[in-house]
């Protein structure tokens, strides 16, 4: 197929020669064979255009003529207003990066060997319904991070850059040694060279627990040092286990971070082992031992894609998910009609591989380019089942697009005299394609 | 589309500039090589990974589902049952809203093929007075957006007493479908060469044993494009579906649809219903990838 024919046009042509009917048909039968086409037509697709034209002019009970109220509220209604700021988002953005993906994937498939395979499987989304792939990415975009997939991922790659804390929730239990400043956990005491410390705290949950977490020991004492344990004091069950004492049910707490303050300052820092022991240096005698937050920092949950600020480009990309496959195709049909031996004779004059795509390829792919973001243009204009299946109740306000607010105002709200008014913005829209689909095709038809 | 691949296959003087090419710049290009390998694999992998987390999570029990990710089967292989298939296939709304979707999805299929031939066929061969401004004013109607006919639809269908029913949402395909489906096959009919069909009219043919004997199996391409394309149109359709149909017509995707709300509550419905819509056009795809692709690059206007 080639790409003509995708943005509506004529594929190439058609023979010059006079089709005059070959049988000489009456005008009679012409008409038979066109009836049913043309009875569905009517009544189906133009006769509604006509029918929400004079419609988006009355009220909406239908009964009143309320010359462009209708049209006014496009632009003052504020689910309306989100729609067009969110369509526009859609139009600028969609389009354009499913065509460039389209492009890229097109030109470096050329060079390996299973560049079908890899074709086939970006181009498999255009097979099932949005609705499908909604509720696939529904799945990708959950927020939990042991859920969906884009989060896991995330969070993943964020925790290898940032720091996690690996005891949410650990605070200090009965008679502790430790109370609490700023989310931070203190000693009330300084300590000494020489000094065993005990800093026991509860509350983690078994689970939450790092794998690699020792049963807890006894801090051996050092005399040139400091030396401690901090653990989890806790042992499942009543009177088990001695309360401010380590006991080997108990687990130490590996990695967990312990400072040593004076005056403000901290003057040494070290972790703790596997069960739980650390080793301060003769710097921090007489300081305070402090357990600062950021062991204790709730876990980094990742980005809520569905939420209001995240919503549309969320979904925008699984669209990208779905059509980027479409470009690539259309766009590798033309990458194929290509004359090689421009890209040849570029390279033999010594231009590299980007040269030869930025100055050559794209140039004469310009026409392809520009059929595909068009047709997929007018696409992004109609979008509805994504947002409609992704956007979660909560977040589907902040996603609204005009396919879904003419829906909700025509069939939940009951205002279809403003829904008549959106169809018709709608269709005026993809009129100056139509103006061109019509113009081309009239230069065949005449010859 | 074979002048194209023909193009592709011609030979190349590939070989004659490589070895010209300094030591240098050869290196280069087999790290770009690999470098181009690796992102390739990469975005593959991002295309497939969203689709085997719905495989996998429809072959999930819904109390593991909870608990962890999809991914977590890589690790406990037991977990994969078909324990929420067995139950949906035995929820009567799911199994109904699929017998719908082959209601609706057939007859608008064959409606569109035939009475697009029909009318292709006499824009393209017949005589009548504003031939080709009737076939433009068809061709501009390719565009129209559905959304401009929900409403007067809508109301249309409810003095008629269509609405709700199978037959009204297979209308309002047909109707939708017949732009194209006309633009098409007229494009396709005109190409045919005229000493065929003169000569079938010398053996004594009449137009309908020439429609149906000459012009239809010679479309046999252009039909069979059409075809997967609207029957996958429809079948993948909801919105359509969703105004046109009640509870008794629905087809799968207005029927899951309705579940979406509760997402999370209830994956153990939506991931194998998804699914299960999936399959048929995942096959038709596998097995008409010719057919499907240039189906869909010609109508993706719609």
């Amino acid at each position: 197929m080639t790409t003509a024919t995708a943005a509506g046009g004529a594929p190439p042509p058609a023979a010059p020669k006079s089709r005059k009917s070959v049988t000489g048909t009456r005008k009679t039968v012409a008409a038979l064979f066109l009836l049913p086409a043309l009875v569905l037509l009517g009544a189906l697709v133009v006769y509604p255009i006509g029918y929400s034209v004079v419609r988006s002019f009355y009220d909406q009970t239908g009964d009143g003529f309320a010359g462009f109220d209708n049209y006014e509220a496009l632009f003052t209604d504020d689910g309306i207003r989100t729609a067009l700021k969110n369509n526009v988002i859609w139009v600028v953005f969609a389009p354009t990066v499913a065509t460039a993906l389209g492009l890229i994937f097109a030109v470096l498939t050329e060079r390996v060997r299973w560049g079908t395979a890899f074709k086939l499987i970006v181009f498999m989304p255009m097979a099932i319904s949005m609705l499908a792939a909604g509720i696939i990415f529904r799945l990708v975009y959950d927020q939990d991070p042991d859920k969906g997939v884009a989060n896991a991922v995330w969070v993943g790659v964020h925790d290898t850059f940032a720091e996690s804390s690996a005891f949410p929730k650990a605070h200090p239990g009965r008679d502790s040694p430790l109370v609490a400043r700023q989310g931070d956990f203190v000693t009330k005491a300084t300590v000494s060279t020489g000094d065993t410390v005990l800093l026991p705290l509860v509350g983690v949950a078994p689970d939450q627990m790092p794998g690699d977490a020792k049963p807890a020991v006894a801090p051996r004492g050092d005399p040139g040092k400091i030396t401690g344990t901090t653990w989890q004091d806790f042992t499942r069950g009543k009177g088990v286990g001695n309360l401010g004492a380590p006991d080997p049910s108990e687990l130490g707490y590996p990695g967990m971070k312990v400072e040593a303050v004076k005056d403000g300052r901290v003057v040494a820092s070290t972790k703790a082992a596997a069960d739980g022991t650390f080793t301060l240096p003769a710097a921090a005698d007489g300081a305070q031992l402090r357990l600062p937050a950021d062991n204790f920092k709730e876990p980094y949950n990742g980005l809520d894609w569905l939420g209001p600020s995240l919503v549309t480009p969320a979904i925008i990309g699984s669209y990208i998910w779905m059509w980027a496959g479409f470009a690539m195709v259309l766009i590798a049909a033309g990458l194929a009609g290509m004359p090689r031996e421009l890209l040849e004779a570029a390279r033999v004059d010594g231009a590299n591989e980007w040269q030869v795509f930025r100055r050559v390829t794209v140039p004469l792919l310009a026409p392809v380019l520009a059929v595909v973001t068009v047709t997929l243009m007018i696409n992004v204009l109609k979008v509805f089942d994504l947002v409609f299946i992704i956007a979660p109740g909560s977040s589907q306000d902040d996603a609204n697009v005009l396919a879904l607010e003419l829906y909700r105002k025509g069939f939940s709200e009951d205002q279809p005299g403003v829904a008549s008014a959106i169809s018709v913005f709608l269709l005026l829209l993809v009129i100056p394609v139509m103006c061109f689909n019509i113009r081309r095709l009239r230069r065949e038809v005449r010859r | 589309m074979t002048t194209h691949a023909d193009r592709v296959t011609e030979p190349t003087p590939v070989e004659g500039t490589k070895a010209r090419q300094s030591l240098g710049s050869r290196l280069v290009e087999g790290l770009g090589g690999g470098l181009v390998r690796v992102f390739l694999i990469i975005v593959g992998l991002f295309w497939l990974v969203p689709t085997i987390g719905l495989l996998i999570s429809s072959l999930r029990p819904p109390k593991e589902m909870t608990a962890g990710g999809w991914w977590e089967v890589f690790s406990k292989p037991s977990q994969l049952t078909f324990e929420s298939y067995d139950k949906l296939l035995q929820n009567s709304d799911i199994t109904n809203s699929l017998v719908n979707t082959v209601l609706i999805t057939v007859p608008a299929t064959i409606l569109v093929v035939l009475i697009g031939a029909l009318a292709g066929y006499a824009f393209a061969w017949m005589e009548f007075p504003g031939r080709d401004w009737w076939f433009l004013g068809v061709v501009g109607l390719l565009v129209v957006p559905v959304q401009v006919a929900l409403i007067p639809i809508a109301e249309l269908f409810g003095e008629l007493g269509l609405f709700g029913s199978v037959l009204g949402v297979v209308l309002f395909h047909t109707g939708f479908g017949l732009p194209f489906a006309v633009f098409l096959l007229r494009n396709f009919f005109a190409e045919i060469p005229r000493e065929l069909l003169e000569a079938a009219r010398l053996d004594g043919a009449g137009e309908l044993r020439l429609f149906l004997k000459v012009v239809m199996p010679l479309g046999g391409p252009a039909i069979a494009s059409l075809g997967i394309f609207q029957f996958l149109w429809v079948w993948n359709d909801m919105l359509i579906a969703l105004v046109f149909s009640d509870s008794g017509s629905q087809p799968i995707t207005v029927a899951l649809q309705t579940q979406v709300r509760q997402f999370g509550n209830n994956i153990d419905v939506l991931a194998p219903g998804a699914f299960i819509s999936m399959v048929i056009p995942l096959a038709v795809f596998f097995a008409f990838q010719r057919q499907f692709v240039s189906g869909v690059m010609a109508g993706a206007v719609k």
